[in-house]
């Protein structure tokens, strides 16, 4: 995490996490009857594990297993020019094809909304999906661009000098949602 | 260990690169190679950017490799090649230099026929420059590219016992090759005839071997080199059959290395001089694969030393 940084407050807790992520499945399975043609993407970093999360759930609910793919998102960024260094390509992994499929891209916070932006024009240049739906755990709200989310976990107001830190058993070691204000120095 | 990012301007060479770099480009070029795999085999990376591509000696490969790998970073690119060019008639280097400066590039791929000319350019231009070869110095993305095929292969490069036969003295891609390998923990040897091998090579920290059959035991890997004929100013073996019968690789003479040995060769080849058809196309060859690696390696670098400078903290 970077420097300057300073817990404010613990929004999620892993039950709390837990029941959100079980919610937001049932929301996708209601809205897309057709599950064999259903296709999780998550966006790295912690896209992927909520996709993951989404996906068990599914299973557990409905006995089907549903795909889940990794879009790394780092060449299709708008940013790539400003300042500084390249940031490091992890690599796009789709396990299937994703024509007529329908995905539902996740992440794990939707904020500017220019990471959903590049992502959707990644994913145009892997096929043509019948459908792409947008999932994000927590909502803070200050877009930039048109893009609005069809699953949102839970939708916290914040400041801009905020910064909301998600945290997965699997890239984190914990599961929780806390709110960090960044530092007066800096 | 591997840095998250790349924190320079140029790519002149392997001998001043961190082992923690090469494996970012390693890593790098390996999510590149996806892009190529897609039914769209192209990213809107370096959409804008201008890339130069300036070679003064002939080159099939690598400057195609180099076009393709711009391409599909959405790069735009020009070729300038000598024949034709001012150079010809007669501008210095230097100017040739100030007048690519005043056209603005983002990179310049530039391939010389003496070394230092890449080092030379970098200093005098903003944009950044790779080298695609300087004389018998360096050719850093062809190591990058033989690196990222043998780490494929074996899944490291630590430990590994890496052979490279041939024209020792008059290749850029065993002095680049031998930085890499020996910078990454593989134990190099190089065989030859002496005629072409360099007194200084047992300085680069490599064993020399002046036969094919001590050269090749127990190899994991072979480098082949090209019999650089046009490059000699004096034959430095008596005939091209003489060569083959002593240096040329053909199956019989494999049974000295590992039985999972690859053999590589940087290309053109010269079947019948350096290597048998029946090697060269036979099962333990990955030549072609170094072909098809070339070009995510390429986009790996185009796209690591296009991130800004100076103003970054």
């Amino acid at each position: 995490m970077a420097k300057n940084l300073t817990p404010k407050t613990t929004i999620l807790d892993a039950k709390q996490m837990a029941r959100i992520i079980r919610r937001m499945a049932g929301e996708i399975v209601e809205r897309n009857r057709d599950l064999p043609h259903l296709l999780l993407a998550g966006i790295r970093t912690r896209g992927v594990p909520l996709a993951e999360a989404i996906a068990a759930e599914i299973e557990r609910m409905e006995g089907q297993k549903i795909p889940v793919g990794v879009l790394d998102i780092t060449l299709y960024r708008d940013d790539l020019s400003t300042v500084g260094p390249q940031p490091l390509v992890k690599g796009t992994r789709l396990p299937r094809s994703i024509d007529d499929c329908v995905v539902v891209l996740c992440d794990d916070v939707l904020y500017t909304g220019r990471t959903v932006r590049a992502a959707l024009d990644e994913l145009v240049d892997f096929g043509r999906p019948k459908a792409v739906q947008l999932a994000v755990l927590i909502d803070r709200g200050h877009r930039e661009l048109p893009i609005q989310a069809d699953f949102v976990g839970k939708k916290v107001p914040t400041a801009q000098s905020e910064i909301i830190e998600v945290s997965f058993q699997s890239t984190d070691g914990a599961e929780q949602v806390r709110i960090l204000e960044r530092g007066a120095s800096g | 260990m591997t840095p998250e990012t790349m924190q320079r301007k140029d790519l002149l060479g392997i001998a001043e690169l961190s082992p923690a770099e090469i494996e970012l480009i390693l890593d790098t070029a390996e999510s590149f190679r996806e892009v190529g795999e897609r039914a769209i085999k192209k990213v809107p990376t370096l959409r804008g950017r201008t890339v130069i591509n300036l070679f003064f000696e002939a080159s099939t490969r690598t400057r195609s490799s180099f076009e393709i790998a711009e391409k599909r970073l959405s790069a735009d690119n020009v070729n300038f090649s000598t024949s034709g060019s001012a150079l010809e008639k007669g501008e210095s280097l230097i100017d040739t230099a100030l007048n690519l400066q005043a056209m603005a590039p983002d990179l310049v791929v530039i391939r010389h026929g003496h070394p230092g000319v890449p080092h030379m350019l970098a200093k005098r231009i903003k944009a950044g420059v790779i080298n695609a070869g300087d004389g018998a110095h360096e050719h850093p993305t062809q190591a990058l590219l033989d690196a990222y095929t043998i780490r494929r292969h074996k899944g490291r490069l630590a430990g590994l016992k890496v052979a490279i036969i041939g024209d020792i003295e008059h290749s850029r891609v065993v002095r680049s090759n031998v930085h890499l390998l020996t910078k990454m923990g593989a134990r190099v040897t190089v065989g030859g005839p002496r005629t072409l091998m360099p007194v200084a090579m047992a300085a680069m920290g490599v064993e020399v071997a002046y036969t094919l059959e001590d050269a090749l035991r127990d190899a994991d890997v072979i480098m082949m080199l090209r019999v650089q004929l046009e490059r000699q100013g004096r034959m430095s073996f008596p005939s091209v059959r003489e060569y083959f019968q002593l240096f040329g690789l053909t199956t019989a003479r494999l049974a000295a290395a590992k039985e999972d040995v690859i053999i590589m060769h940087p290309g053109p080849m010269n079947r019948g001089v350096e290597i048998a058809s029946e090697v060269a196309d036979g099962p333990y060859s990955v030549i072609l694969e170094q072909v098809a690696h070339g070009v995510s390696v390429r986009m790996a670098v185009l796209y690591l030393l296009s991130g800004s400078y100076g103003e970054a903290a």
